[in-house]
């Protein structure tokens, strides 16, 4: 038989390559290898999840929803952790949404190329890889020690809302690109201006994409710890912060935006971190109410994201 | 029919589109004001936190004991730390993260990907501390039974647990690029009579190397700046060492420590805590440019 020379020298031992049977079954064993990699994430969420569930269900009652953190285990609880985690929140979405979906929006619609763009859009894409707890250090050397904010329930929205600042960016720059131009064009050519084109049909549209980033943004929020540690939540709450009704008027009061707080997080950290089977036992159950929060938002705006995949058809 | 506006109303309409515009620019700019108030933060604490420790002596002493009697601020002994929690995450999260994007790009259908892809997603909406708890409680115990003698606070354990958080990064960022790779490449390559998983291995790979390697250095910027993990289950104790089954804080975990404590505002240890961020911050940095370039190459190529 003569072989076409290919160009290979003489002398050259040629490569040759296993033969074919036992090629296919490697790829047969990589097809098993590859799926395995890829559940091994999956199995270590579920054994995350029933470690969890195992230690801490017992653990969850009523009480434990009503009680105060405590030096005895088995009457402590969340209160205050879940009130201070939802003012905290709240003040984090106050912020955080209009301000990166107002950014978010400039930078789509209104920005034009210039150097300026160039430096924010960097930007944002940079500060969405600073470590959390940088956040923290710039809250407590600006905020708590600059402006006067205190280790405040205030200061910790503000904080978290610059923390998911770029990723509610991000979500309504993508919402908003998705949406085409013929919805603008259609707009304008009826004389709307460009706010009324982008408040009532841009956004409008992009909405779900939006909400998307939001949850998600609050969802890590919800979960953060470090930068809330370095302002100095305290670990020990057992008051809950000034109400926000009072019976004089104006009836409406926003004191609590000043009071100490502790939230889910840190009560779970201060837990896990004291020796003993009984307050390991409250962390576990204290982290599976944040988990089990944070992955119903995450489930959530997956789901969104999903569901407007298969309804997207422009 | 409507009716013509007049040149009052049209001024009016034109005043509120500027400020509109006014106020949406300077929620735009409001990111990069974050950016410079973490920048000012750093560098006025750290210059302070420098004026009495000499940059030489923070760079190349072995000791970091801040909080005692005597003092020494060797940022060696953190840098240590960090370094090993992140090599171990590496090792778990670099061949796992990169096999699942291999078997997800190339090999699962469509229906598999669609429900894969999605709930590892979920696994970076864990709270930090939770995952946390379950390296001190969960793997560590089972650690324990495997390498005897293992402490309750060690790296490995932290490690291996932030390397399965950063799965999700290191898996999704690799796949993208992995499909960026053109069709055509894959079909001269079955042509050539080459199996699914040569032409994986060894075509579509290395096209994808510079965004698989982007994917890769943005996890390791993940695992250095990872705080919750290392804090719990590593110790808060610096400790030069490089092997992965001793306990030692990380730079992180050193902040964090200190945080927990009421220090007064303006003292040595106060600064200190801000000089360790400002090391954080610029190693981050330079993690997440080196990225940025390497994601910037691979998208030149097609």
């Amino acid at each position: 038989m003569t072989a076409i020379d290919i160009g290979v020298p003489r002398g050259v031992p040629r490569k040759r390559h296993a033969p074919t049977a036992r090629r296919h079954r490697r790829e047969r064993i990589f097809k098993v290898v590859g799926l395995l990699a890829t559940l091994v994430g999956l199995v270590a969420l579920g054994a995350l999840l029933f470690d969890l569930a195992y230690s801490g269900l017992p653990r969850l009652s009523w009480d434990f929803f009503l009680n105060f953190p405590s030096r005895r285990a088995n009457i402590a609880g969340i209160l205050s952790a879940w009130v201070g985690s939802l003012l905290v929140i709240l003040v984090t979405g106050a912020i955080g949404i209009p301000l990166g979906v107002a950014a978010g929006i400039y930078l789509e619609e209104y920005a034009r190329k210039n150097l300026l763009t160039n430096i924010i859009e960097i930007n944002v894409s940079n500060l969405a890889g600073v470590p959390s707890i940088i956040y923290g250090l710039l809250a407590l050397g600006l905020f708590v020690y600059g402006f006067g904010t205190g280790r405040s329930i205030f200061t910790a929205g503000l904080t978290l809302a610059l923390l998911i600042l770029p990723i509610i960016i991000v979500a309504t720059r993508e919402a908003i690109r998705a949406v085409p131009d013929s919805l603008r064009e259609a707009a304008l050519g009826l004389g709307a201006t460009k706010w009324q084109v982008t408040r009532d049909h841009v956004l409008p549209a992009a909405m779900p994409g939006v909400l998307t980033g939001v949850i998600i943004g609050v969802s890590r929020a919800l979960g953060e710890t470090a930068p809330l540690i370095t302002i100095g939540a305290l670990t020990f709450i057992a008051f809950l912060p000034t109400p926000p009704i009072t019976s004089e008027p104006p009836f409406i009061s926003f004191q609590w935006l000043w009071d100490g707080f502790t939230v889910l997080p840190i009560q779970a950290f201060n837990w896990v971190s004291r020796p003993g089977d009984d307050f390991h036992a409250n962390a576990a159950a204290a982290g599976l109410v944040l988990v089990l929060l944070t992955l119903g938002l995450n489930g959530i705006a997956i789901y969104l994201r999903y569901r407007l995949r298969k309804k997207l058809q422009w | 029919m409507a009716s013509r506006l007049s040149a009052a109303q049209r001024r009016r309409i034109r005043i509120r589109e500027r400020i509109i515009e006014s106020a949406l620019f300077l929620a735009a700019t409001s990111s990069v004001l974050v950016t410079g108030g973490i920048v000012f933060v750093l560098l006025y604490e750290s210059a302070a936190f420098f004026e009495h420790v000499p940059v030489i002596t923070f760079l190349t002493d072995t000791v970091w004991t801040p909080l005692f009697a005597d003092p020494r601020y060797g940022i060696m002994p953190l840098l240590c730390g960090t370094l090993v929690s992140t090599l171990v995450a590496l090792a778990v999260a670099a061949p796992l993260g990169l096999t699942a994007a291999l078997y997800l790009s190339e090999f699962a259908g469509p229906r598999v990907r669609e429900f894969i892809k999605p709930t590892l997603e979920l696994l970076s909406g864990v709270p930090t501390v939770v995952y946390g708890f379950f390296a001190l409680l969960f793997v560590t115990p089972i650690l324990q039974k495997i390498v005897p003698g293992l402490p309750g606070f060690n790296m490995l354990s932290a490690g291996i647990v932030i390397g399965i958080m950063i799965i999700p990064y290191v898996a999704s960022l690799s796949e993208d690029a992995m499909r960026a790779v053109p069709q055509g490449l894959r079909d001269a390559s079955y042509g050539l009579g080459a199996t699914k998983l040569e032409t994986a291995v060894k075509v579509v790979l290395p096209a994808a190397t510079s965004g698989v390697a982007a994917a890769f250095v943005l996890g390791i910027s993940r695992a250095v700046g990872e705080t919750m993990i290392v804090a719990i289950a590593a110790g808060t104790q610096p400790n030069l060492t490089l092997d992965p089954r001793e306990p030692a804080a990380t730079i992180t975990a050193f902040i964090v420590q200190v945080a927990l404590g009421d220090l007064p505002h303006g003292s040595l240890p106060y600064q200190s805590i801000f000089a360790a961020g400002l090391m954080l911050f610029l190693l981050t940095l330079a993690f997440n440019i080196f990225s940025f370039w390497l994601r910037a190459r691979y998208r030149e190529v097609y």
